[in-house]
């Protein structure tokens, strides 16, 4: 099988790699870039931990192939924060309200709450859930993940949250 | 046990648990994200057929293939390694990892392909030929008792592994003197825990050392034994690491044939190989389903709602590869009777063998199916009398000045106050207003149902259980340990074996630290021993880690405290009970300024000999291994009553549903749940227990089924065909916290892991049951999905227009 040389922005960093056509987005970040924060959960679109931000909408990275994102931009949970171990406001509310437990599906969890609060400053409880709702948690029970996202609003939007 | 309302400086606080930092980060360590030089990678090959003989393999285009170094078969695997290990004495039932000669069930692991990536690896599995003659297979659980029905492992000579007996008090005595009797039968479904993470391990045999390393998504104990076991090499050429993030278990993470395929290979090979399920591989050939049961009950009691006894009957079908699933028919033997005050009890235990994918053990080890039944009868007795649900459990409650309390099985009750928790729970669910709510929709035109359940949650483990249903397992000891040191400079640091899978151990020891030795729990560095660190363990099963480890954590910190103690009385020129210690400082009781500090007690020990009292070792380092708390640590007696968990902590949930009775969809509306787990250690990681394992349980409840059609064929192997509740089919949860401290634990603890799960089932099946009473319709079969209580509405007006 020939591979083909891509380029894409990673974090707001171009990096470059040759790969099988058939080689899905998750594996060339995973195996190929070293972000092992995004998750593999079913392979199959519906769990969502596999969550990334391709051109700032949320989507599935086993579902599309590496080739697909050539020339295009892609944010992983490692890109949430500012770098050097500092994080960001979205997942120090995961952190303030224990939003996880095991925190396999947390990175697609971030992702999904990251793209919410972009287009939607002020949610409601239920536009929260809607917008989790593509993505499985197994520990949670998704109370304490509700409970973070909308803290984070809160204090984006200069509220004391809890 | 600490007092009644102790105030805590860290425990029961609000504080960040501190592996979250790592998740949010996107810097977890999960197996999958472990990589070492040279690594291979497995696809594994799987049988169509439910049952099958394999007349022969041909993997020679396989081998062709590019990238590939090797094709297992289970006879080569066989012939080289040992059967894997069963909890039950069927010693003609072999299991391997790999299917030899015969498959028993659909998608059960026939060969395994190692090649450079996991793409040529697939790509040349589906090259192996193997040549299978399709048998008629055993699936109908109740079948399954017949002698006639197609023999899973025939030199084992039928589908029945083990059938046990128990009558623990005056059943027929009981019997005969109540006033009635209610028979019914109760069917919990085969479904699972399910994690998001599949499960994965990476092995690499190093010949020079002679160590096997191993990474893995594991949550079982003796993992290390399994292995030395099956491979025939020392326990101690095997190190397991324990620093690998588990992707969530809750029981199920125990991948046993896993790593005997990859350990061999790296072997065989002398190539690191790792394996990680793919989500088909996970569900239809991982061997992690759970119980699949069939109850039959008969309970006795009075008029007045005094329930007496109960004879109860469980057939549990474990599939085709028993483990050590069918103990869990044993477990619940610790709290058989539930949280009510029944005075006898007689069990029939009965493990079967099925052409299904194997069992391991699930959350709460075989108690949520337990409690389920318990619940569904008491339902079932309120309805034969025309008493309130509520009012009911208050009459057969234990009440809590009749603590401790001794149940016919010979287990002891630690600690509780029941009423008081059902009390806060109906205050939580607003009983009242939920009652009007459920009426005015029922006026409206709705099927609208109110639950209960109250039941407890068994903490701490002890196996000996086992020896109830195999007498050959003779296992008195259930242990968990922590070594603690302050160095020279004064930190602390913790150590503890096995790995963690969400339930926060890091923060549990830090916190327990922090408090016993007053020192900031975030200073206090936690870590994970490998399995060559000599730190005995039985991993984190059976809500025992606050229990054991918990307590282990401050026995160990105990015993520093004291000898620091003691290092400063002699360098204060006073009596060990003349030192008091406060925040870092020793000082001399009264007089203050006489003091030492933290640190230069710390250097004493390590580098002043001189300064040390008499025949005190020098540094501070201290050990603790812990028994079960409370245990006598016997075997049963002759009439098989025994001690078995020491912690006792109880549940009440209120769910409000509402069902469609044209599509039977059920949408659970309000939650409220009210728990009693002791001292909570840590509110958030308390809280997220219970409120997931109640989202688990509603799974159990209403979505989740391992399916399979009648001859055999398995339905549900992806996340469309097997559902795992969403954030639309949970409400937001109310919950409110009870504390009666365990008597058995340092500072009161018991057991929260198992959480919710243990009674959202029970619950969500009451709620339902309420909603369809109006129909005169009666559920005891989870799950009840839609189509399930769909076609009993149907059926029921059908019958009405008729």
């Amino acid at each position: 099988m020939t591979e083909k040389a891509i380029a894409l922005t990673v974090n707001g960093e171009l990096r470059r790699a040759s790969v099988m056509p058939r080689m899905t987005l998750v594996d060339l970040l995973r195996d190929m870039l070293g972000l092992t924060g995004t998750h593999i959960g079913c392979e199959h679109g519906v769990c969502g931990a596999c969550s990334i931000l391709l051109d700032g909408v949320a989507v599935r990275s086993c579902l599309i192939f590496a080739v697909q994102a050539d020339g295009h931009s892609v944010t992983t949970v490692e890109g949430l924060g500012g770098g050097d171990g500092r994080i960001g406001d979205l997942q120090d509310a995961f952190w303030e309200c224990h939003a996880m437990q095991c925190g396999y599906c947390t990175p697609g969890m971030l992702i999904a709450g990251h793209a919410l609060l972009e287009e939607n400053p002020e949610p409601t409880t239920e536009e929260i859930r809607e917008a989790i709702s593509g993505n499985l948690c197994r520990c949670t029970g998704y109370t304490q993940i509700v409970e973070a996202i909308a803290l984070c609003a809160a204090r984006r939007n200069g509220e004391d949250g809890r | 046990m600490s007092d009644r309302g102790a105030n805590y400086r860290y425990v029961s606080r609000k504080r960040r648990a501190r592996e979250d930092r790592r998740f949010i980060a996107g810097k977890g360590r999960f197996a999958a994200d472990i990589a070492v030089p040279g690594m291979k990678h497995v696809a594994l090959v799987a049988s169509p057929h439910p049952r099958a003989r394999i007349r022969s393999i041909d993997a020679s285009r396989a081998l062709e293939s590019p990238g590939v170094h090797s094709v297992l078969t289970g006879d080569e695997l066989s012939a080289e390694t040992a059967p894997l290990f069963n909890g039950l004495d069927i010693p003609n039932v072999k299991w391997f990892p790999l299917a030899v000669g015969m498959t028993r069930y659909a998608g059960e692991w026939v060969a395994a392909v190692v090649a450079d990536s996991r793409y040529l690896a697939e790509d040349a599995a589906e090259l192996v030929e193997v040549d299978y003659k399709p048998l008629p297979a055993a699936v109908e659980i109740e079948s399954l008792l017949d002698s006639d029905s197609p023999p899973v492992h025939p030199e084992h000579g039928s589908n029945v592994l083990v059938r046990k007996n128990f009558e623990w008090g005056p059943v027929e005595e009981d019997f005969a003197r109540s006033e009635h009797t209610l028979a019914y039968r109760a069917r919990w479904g085969r479904s699972s825990t399910v994690p998001i993470e599949t499960f994965g391990v990476l092995s690499r045999w190093d010949p020079i050392r002679e160590i096997l390393d191993v990474w893995a998504s594991i949550q079982m104990p003796n993992y290390q034994e399994q292995i030395a076991n099956a491979l025939g090499i020392p326990t101690n050429a095997i190190r397991v690491y324990n620093d690998v993030d588990v992707g969530g278990s809750y029981g199920v993470k125990r991948g046993i044939k896993h790593t005997v395929i990859t350990a061999y290979l790296a072997r065989k090979l002398g190539m690191p190989v790792r394996l990680i399920e793919d989500r088909l591989d996970n569900m239809s050939g991982g061997d992690a389903h759970g119980p699949d049961r069939l109850f039959d009950v008969t309970l006795a009691f009075d008029g007045d709602g005094t329930i007496r006894s109960m004879k109860l009957r469980a057939i549990d079908d474990v599939g085709a590869y028993p483990g050590r699933g069918p103990l869990q028919l044993g477990k619940p033997i610790t709290a058989l009777v539930g949280p009510y005050r029944l005075s006898s009890v007689a069990y029939e235990a009965i493990s079967v063998t099925s052409n299904k994918t194997g069992q391991v053990p699930v959350r709460g080890f075989g108690q949520s199916p337990t409690n389920f039944m318990i619940e569904t009868g008491v339902d079932l007795v309120a309805r034969r009398l025309g008493i309130d649900r509520m009012e009911l459990r208050r009459r057969n409650l234990i009440e809590s000045h009749e603590f401790p309390w001794r149940i016919p099985t010979g287990t002891e009750y630690d600690s509780g106050d029941y009423r008081a928790v059902l009390d806060k729970t109906l205050d939580l669910a607003d009983y009242d207003s939920l009652v009007a709510r459920r009426d005015a929709a029922r006026a409206a035109g709705k099927l609208a149902g109110i639950g209960i359940a109250t039941c407890l949650e068994p903490g701490g483990g002890n196996n000996i259980f086992e020896q109830l249903l195999n007498e050959k397992l003779e296992i008195t000891t259930f242990v968990e340990s922590c070594l603690m040191r302050v160095d020279m400079h004064g930190n602390v640091t913790a150590v503890m074996s096995t790995t963690t899978s969400g339930q926060g151990h890091e923060t549990l020891i830090a916190t327990i630290a922090g408090e016993e030795l007053e020192r900031d729990p975030d200073s206090i560095r936690v870590t994970h021993a490998d399995s060559l660190e000599a730190l005995p363990t039985r991993s984190p099963v059976a809500s025992r880690m606050a229990i054991v480890l918990g307590s282990a954590t401050s026995e160990a910190a105990r015993k520093i405290r004291s000898k620091m103690i003691k290092i400063a009385a002699h360098n204060l020129g006073v009596g060990e009970d003349r030192v008091e210690y406060q925040t870092g400082t020793f000082f001399v009781r009264g007089e203050p300024a006489r003091k030492l500090e933290w640190n230069e007690i710390a250097g004493i020990a390590h580098r002043q000999f001189h300064r040390l009292p008499p025949g005190t070792d020098p540094c501070l380092q201290e050990f603790s291994v812990l028994q079960v708390p409370g245990a006598s640590g016997q075997l049963p007696n002759e009439k098989k009553e025994i001690q078995l968990y020491p912690c006792f902590s109880f549940q009440a949930h209120i769910p409000y549903v509402e069902i469609d009775p044209g599509t039977g969809k059920v949408e659970v509306l309000d939650y409220a749940i009210g728990h009693d787990c002791g001292t909570v250690i840590n509110p958030d990681i308390v809280r997220g227990m219970i409120v997931g394992g109640l989202a688990h349980g509603i799974g159990a409840a209403l979505y989740e089924k391992f399916a399979y059609d009648e001859d055999g064929q398995f339905l549900a192997g992806s996340f469309v065909d097997y559902l795992l509740p969403s954030s639309h089919e949970i409400p937001m949860v109310k919950d409110v916290e009870h504390c009666t401290p365990s008597p058995k634990t340092s500072l009161g603890q018991k057991g929260s892991g198992e959480g919710g799960y243990l009674g959202a089932p029970a619950a969500i099946a009451s709620a339902v049951n309420d909603a369809l009473a109006p129909l005169d319709i009666s559920l005891a079969e989870l799950p009840m999905r839609l189509c399930d209580i769909e076609a009993a509405i149907h059926e029921k007006r059908t019958e009405r227009t008729e």
